[in-house]
């Protein structure tokens, strides 16, 4: 496969002591288990966190005494618990499915975070369609919630299990379009490309590119709250009306597999969140910013291995620290809004996502795409609101970039006196030159 | 990818088919139809891809693809309000039972 | 036996195996499930055979909407009893030997047609670039230009004088408001008008 995988370099690496084969497959499962440790370190401290913040909004303590200090081994505990728990399954059950449900959702979950960059060169799979393959992994997690809730065998189980299909197959499409709003102003997909684009200044931040994407933000705030069916819509398993919802049934492990999906993916939507408006793994000050993500990157003392850069390992790892910490406190304003907001009612869950987001996330979106047609007219540039039809801009640039039979010469009119002669340009170059002229055609409009 | 050929997709796309029609002629379920639906235009997207990996159809075929998905989707959704409607008017989605328009 | 085909091996054997599933279980969320499985793997196969997007999108609107749909219909028409209703052995029978027809034939066309010759005789035109955005895994790009109606995958490489291909300008916007007609449609279609009594109803249907 020619996806860049990270494995490839440990690959390279231990391609020396076993076979090229059996080194990628080594490397490959050397990177899920860090993974794996990520997701479930996620869900050990969120609950943690979960429980402290919650006391404190309750004016109580939380844990205070497992493991010492803060009750920092709580998580812990709660595992060691509900490891020893028996694992119930009701008689009524459909017991093939109700076993697997938990499965389904752990692994949508952690899948995500294949496609999640943490750092610059930090990505298990660094795709072009990075984005949109996390969004599309994130949308199964509701397979494993339905399923569980269908196959318990319980009213209270189907009753969640349905809200939950339908809370989640709304919100997908506020989800979805808000995602792309800064993705028009980045113009691409990839998620590493999108977090390289904001490091230095925070003016940088998608946040701040327009008043668009600041607004989809907190759109998308709210609408990836409720993808992860956190309080203040958390229908599928609302305990005053449902019971447990979608969990009444289950017990010991298999119910802690909901919990550590569900704690994975608010890290994940986090993360996302962060990585798309609020700068990824920059500082958001350049003096900081230009020292550690671009001239610590060249620094080789040469320690280590061949092929091994420090100052580049040390970049990425603060570079992570500072995505971890980003994305965890937006974790955190999850965990406060769903102690201080109540339960909204189910028919309020689907009127605020049909109603109004997704008509918010629609015209932010709409916004979005018309922003840079706006700044170029204020800057005074040759431009209109309705250029051209599309099908001229074809064959304009299929007659000036593809055959340049009868002026060799053409100019990107945005640059200026840069004149470029493709008869000479490689293949590659012209189809970026092309692409660029398709993405923004009033602004760099191609002219004879 | 070295070593899998044009056939081997071919052949999975073949049995998608085929349990595909097996489920639309068998079930009585009218959402198991439905299902079978799916699985049959799944395998035409298999074998357009596959096409468009190992044949100079190039980028037509993924988007071919492309479009079966988003017309499967739509599909669905008309199939499922159907049956809706159906099982509104006769408490059941046994599509045996749609028997009316029979002479 | 190297990566690709394991991989290979893996997803075909999920792909057939949950296709088959499908077909043989009686209950209706189960056969959601292997659905599931099939598609999911499906997607997978995709993955491997460089077409990232489609395979995206196969999870996205597939899997994770498509499915979601067909279960929640299933909550919604089905209540308890009515979850299983079993085909008669006649029907099994008949669907079985159509089934078994139907992969012979399919089987005994696979290998017995010549693939490299048909690809090559399928050449639309003679340059060899055409399947240059194929060769690695950067197909989000050429997909879009080619629904806006530019095809550089294709033309780029092209010689002098060759008339253009063509994109999907055109369906692409057609498929779009298709989509969007059908889910009002559907949404008309689907909204409770005609809900009849339960007296009525029963007496209709017992």
């Amino acid at each position: 496969m020619m996806t860049t995988l990270a494995a490839s370099t440990l690959a390279e690496f231990m391609n020396g002591y076993v076979s090229p084969e059996l080194a990628l497959m080594l490397a490959a499962l050397f990177h899920a288990g860090v993974l794996l440790l990520v997701f479930a370190h996620a869900a050990l401290i969120f609950i943690w966190l979960e429980r402290k913040v919650s006391g404190r909004i309750q004016d109580r303590l939380g844990p205070t005494r497992c493991g010492g200090r803060f009750g920092w081994a709580q998580g812990l505990a709660d595992g060691i618990k509900l490891i020893q728990k028996e694992d119930l399954i009701p008689r009524d059950a459909d017991a093939f499915l109700f076993r697997l449900a938990p499965y389904l959702a752990c692994i949508a979950s952690f899948g995500g975070f294949m496609v999640l960059p943490f750092a610059a060169d930090w990505v298990a799979v660094n795709l072009d369609t990075g984005l949109f393959l996390l969004f599309a992994i994130l949308s199964l997690e509701v397979l494993g919630i339905v399923l569980a809730g269908y196959s318990s065998g319980s009213k209270w189980s189907l009753f969640g299990g349905m809200r939950e299909a339908a809370q989640m197959v709304s919100y997908e499409i506020p989800l979805a379009i808000c995602g792309l709003i800064p993705i028009v102003a980045a113009g691409t997909l990839n998620l590493t490309d999108v977090g390289q684009m904001q490091v230095g200044h925070f003016g940088n931040w998608f946040l701040f590119h327009d008043p668009f994407t600041f607004f989809a933000f907190f759109v998308y705030f709210t609408v990836a709250t409720a993808g992860c069916k956190r309080a203040p819509f958390d229908l599928a398993e609302a305990e005053s009306e449902l019971v447990g919802g979608f969990h009444t049934e289950y017990s010991g492990m298999r119910w802690s597999y909901f919990f550590m999906a569900e704690y994975a993916s608010m890290l994940l939507v986090s993360g996302v969140a962060t990585l798309l408006f609020l700068g990824g793994w920059s500082t958001g000050l350049p003096f900081i910013d230009q020292p550690i993500f671009v001239d610590l990157k060249s620094w080789n003392p040469g320690i280590g291995p061949e092929g091994f850069v420090l100052g580049s390992y040390i970049s990425n790892l603060i570079g992570m620290s500072v995505f971890l910490l980003k994305s965890s406190f937006l974790v955190f304003v999850q965990i406060w809004v769903r102690w201080t907001f109540p339960r909204l009612r189910i028919d309020q869950v689907m009127t605020t996502c049909l109603k109004y987001l997704v008509p918010m996330s629609c015209f932010l979106f709409l916004g979005a795409t018309m922003w840079p047609l706006l700044m170029a007219m204020g800057k005074g540039q040759k431009t209109t609101i309705w250029p051209q039809p599309l099908g001229d801009r074809t064959v304009q640039v299929h007659e000036h970039v593809l055959h340049p039979i009868n002026e060799p010469k053409i100019q990107i009119a945005d640059r200026g006196e840069q004149t470029v002669d493709f008869s000479e340009t490689p293949v590659i170059a012209k189809e970026a030159i092309l692409t660029e002229a398709m993405h923004s055609p009033s602004e760099q409009g191609i002219q004879p | 990818m070295e070593g899998v050929d044009l056939k081997l997709f071919l052949l999975v796309g073949a049995v998608l088919f085929v349990c595909g029609v097996i489920c639309m002629t068998s079930k009585r379920n009218g959402i198991g139809v439905l299902i079978g639906v799916e699985l049959v235009l799944n395998a035409a997207n298999l074998n357009f891809v596959a096409f468009s990996r190992y044949t100079p159809l190039g980028l037509d075929g993924q988007i071919m693809a492309l479009f079966v998905i988003v017309l499967a989707a739509a599909e669905a959704a008309v199939a499922l309000a159907i049956a809706l409607n159906f099982y509104n008017n006769h408490l059941t989605i046994d599509v045996d039972r749609a028997d009316e328009l029979r002479g | 036996m190297n990566g690709g085909q394991v991989l290979f091996g893996i997803f075909a054997l999920l792909t057939c195996g949950g296709a088959v599933a499908v077909a043989l279980t009686q209950n209706v969320v189960r056969m959601a499930f292997w659905l599931i499985v099939s598609l999911g793997s499906a997607s997978g196969l995709f993955f491997l055979l460089n077409a990232d997007f489609v395979g995206a999108t196969q999870l996205l609107i597939y899997v994770g909407g498509t499915v979601v749909l067909l279960i929640f219909g299933v909550m919604l028409t089905t209540s308890g009893p009515l979850l299983k209703i079993p085909s008669s052995p006649g029907e099994l029978i008949q669907s079985a030997v159509v089934g078994v027809l139907f992969i012979s034939m399919f089987f005994f066309t696979v290998w017995s047609v010549d693939w490299e010759h048909v690809a090559n005789t399928a050449r639309v035109h003679d340059s060899t670039t055409d399947t240059v955005a194929l060769q690695n895994d950067t197909t989000g790009r050429p997909i879009g230009m080619a629904f806006l109606g530019v095809r550089p995958d294709r033309d780029l490489g092209a010689a002098e004088g060759q008339p253009l291909s063509t994109g999907y300008f055109l369906p692409f916007e057609i498929v779009s408001m298709h989509l969007l007609v059908v889910l009002i449609g559907a949404a008309y279609l689907a909204r409770a008008k005609r809900q009849i009594t339960t007296a009525e109803s029963r007496s209709e249907v017992v």
